[in-house]
């Protein structure tokens, strides 16, 4: 298998240029993040912080400092309520068995959105299976929460609300302020967890503002490296545990604290908020440019999310019609762009991505989607690249569906 | 939910890059259509048959993954200038091995490409109301598995969204 990978590699020797835009999926790390991140490998603050000796006591420093940056980027109260995860599917999960579990005597009911995560949604999936009952709000065609139903969900026995604040595959920007304010007057007790993975460092997100009791931010999805995140959780507000350890810095999560990937997450945290304006402004920039390229110079296409009103300043969701998405993404590859799709055929069973159905996309329009996000590092010419190369892929595909499936 | 690696090898890829007898044949004896675009997954089969009851030619077109296009493409292959009866007993399993190996997830992609290539030549007997020994009356592996595919979707994007009827 191994041996194929090599070919498939030799396959895309000679590219003129390269554009990541997988960004949902992994990242690149930039250099400047990998360089404040080098020291704390073997340079300081390599020790245990829960340790009485100067390493130890150099990494509870920068954890505690590390803290205190990301609780201010979402307007914290405290330090004390980040809890430093290994990332969002980690943080994402300790929020819902967390908190579920820790209010499991008061009332046994969950509510989720259909467009969450599967982080989200195969967790509530399996508290149901246990004994919960989960209700699922549905969303529009652009996937904004239908608040009317999130209201006729919510009642006094509903422990947990999970909601993400921006969606990840479609980039809509949820009303989040709104939708706490309708669980808080339903039920002052319930808590009310967000994904803000995709909202973070992309659309003003704060804990205040929006009333959230948790939050999940992710390290990756803002530059940071794989494998750092952090749950936010509100003063008072009861999580249980998952993982039993040697409990530490971390109230929430037990083992040795990974310094140097905080440290990365906290960088690139602080990167991408020294200029966010600039910043967004930018990816806003580049997004509205790939997509109305593609929707443009590309016939029968479907723009999945919001127009432009309500949609993260990262992402870009089409869907091909009559254009199988594996078969597209290989393509593009091939030609250095690098995307993915909501097609089944990228996945183990024949159901395609779950949001883009839930926003009423058929299967036939959902397995064509790919799913862009531009980031603060892309440039123009990246942009005219993609564009060059995603037409033409694009017809080669088709010309293979034929008329396969016409009538 | 859940994602597979997908290490492609060189044949596979090579035959998505260059598949071969692609596209629409005006002249076809019979066509047959395996998958449906909502399985994401969907084969056409153009064959042109004689007299004798020899493949003439084939040609494919194919909406679906690289699996999906190098078995189709390969069966084309395969199956040129041979005999309805040697057709078909052409199975998934051959077809994979004729591509270098399929990745496990795409092990369904080989069987609705035989699965099409086996309703095409049930077609062109049904056509001319002929029923010749070889061919077993009841569906084979890969017919039963191409339309379970096929039921597999519908069922699922109308599990999906009751409320909306699709």
């Amino acid at each position: 298998m191994v041996e194929n990978v090599k070919e498939l590699l030799k396959a895309h020797e000679g590219l003129r240029r390269e554009v990541y835009l997988d960004n949902e999926n992994s990242t690149p790390v930039p250099d400047e993040i990998v360089e404040a991140m080098r020291p704390y490998y073997n340079r300081r603050a390599y020790g245990n912080p829960t340790l009485t000796h100067k390493p130890g006591w150099e990494a509870f420093e920068v954890l505690m400092e590390s803290a205190q940056k990301i609780a201010s980027s979402i307007g914290c109260k405290t330090l004390e309520e980040i809890n430093f995860t290994p990332g969002e599917t980690e943080a994402n999960n300790l929020a819902l068995l967390g908190a579920a579990l820790a209010a499991k005597d008061k009332g046994k009911k969950i509510v989720i959105s259909d467009v969450e995560p599967i982080n989200v949604l195969n967790v509530a999936e399996m508290l149901q299976k246990t004994g919960f009952t989960l209700t699922k709000v549905p969303v529009d065609h652009e996937g904004f929460l239908s608040l009317e139903q999130l209201k006729e969900a919510v009642d006094g026995e509903t422990t947990l609300v999970s909601l993400s604040a921006v969606n990840h595959e479609i980039g809509t920007v949820q009303p989040i302020r709104e939708a706490v304010k309708i669980v808080k007057d339903r039920n002052p007790d319930t808590v009310f967890h967000s994904d803000a993975s995709d909202a973070y460092g992309r659309i003003p997100f704060d804990v205040q503002r929006t009333g959230v009791d948790l939050a999940t931010l992710s390290s990756y999805k803002i530059l940071g490296p794989r494998g750092a995140g952090a749950l936010y959780v509100k003063e008072r507000v009861n999580v249980e545990k998952m993982l039993e350890g040697q409990m530490g810095t971390q109230r929430l999560w037990p083992g040795v604290e990974n310094t140097p990937l905080i440290v990365g997450f906290v960088k690139a945290s602080e990167l991408m908020f020294r200029n966010f304006e600039e910043n967004t402004r930018l990816m806003r920039k580049l997004r509205d440019k790939l997509m109305t390229g593609i929707m443009n110079e590309t016939a029968n296409v479907l723009l999945n999310g919001p127009r432009s009103e309500g949609r993260a300043p990262d992402n870009v969701n089409i869907s091909f019609l009559r254009c199988e998405g594996e078969a597209l993404t290989i393509e593009l590859s091939l030609n250095g762009v690098y995307v993915s799709s909501g097609s089944a055929c990228s996945r183990r069973l024949l159901q395609p991505s779950h949001v883009l159905v839930a926003t009423g996309r058929k299967f036939d329009q959902a397995h064509g989607s790919i799913l862009m996000k531009v980031t603060r590092l892309h440039t123009e010419e990246d942009m005219n690249y993609a564009l060059e190369v995603i037409p033409k892929a694009v017809q080669r595909i088709r010309g293979i569906t034929g008329s396969t499936g016409v009538e | 939910m859940s994602r597979a690696p997908l290490p492609y090898n060189p044949k596979i890829l090579e035959l998505f890059k260059n598949p071969k007898n692609l596209g629409k044949m005006e002249d076809a004896t019979v066509v047959a259509v395996a998958g449906n675009p909502m399985c994401g997954d969907m084969i056409t089969f153009y064959l042109k048959i004689n007299d004798q009851n020899v493949i003439e030619k084939a040609s494919f077109e194919s909406y679906g993954c690289a699996a999906n296009i190098a078995t189709s493409s390969i069966i084309t292959e395969m199956i040129r200038e041979m005999k309805l009866e040697e057709a078909w007993k052409v199975s998934y399993k051959s077809v994979a091995e004729a591509v270098g190996g399929l990745p496990s997830v795409k092990f369904h992609c080989g069987i609705l490409a035989v699965g099409a290539l086996k309703r095409a030549i049930r077609k062109f007997y049904g056509e001319k109301k002929a029923t010749p020994d070889w061919l077993e009356k009841e569906p084979s592996f890969e017919e039963k598995q191409a339309l379970e595919e096929e039921e597999l979707a519908k069922v699922l994007s109308k599990k999906l969204k009751p409320e909306e009827g699709r």
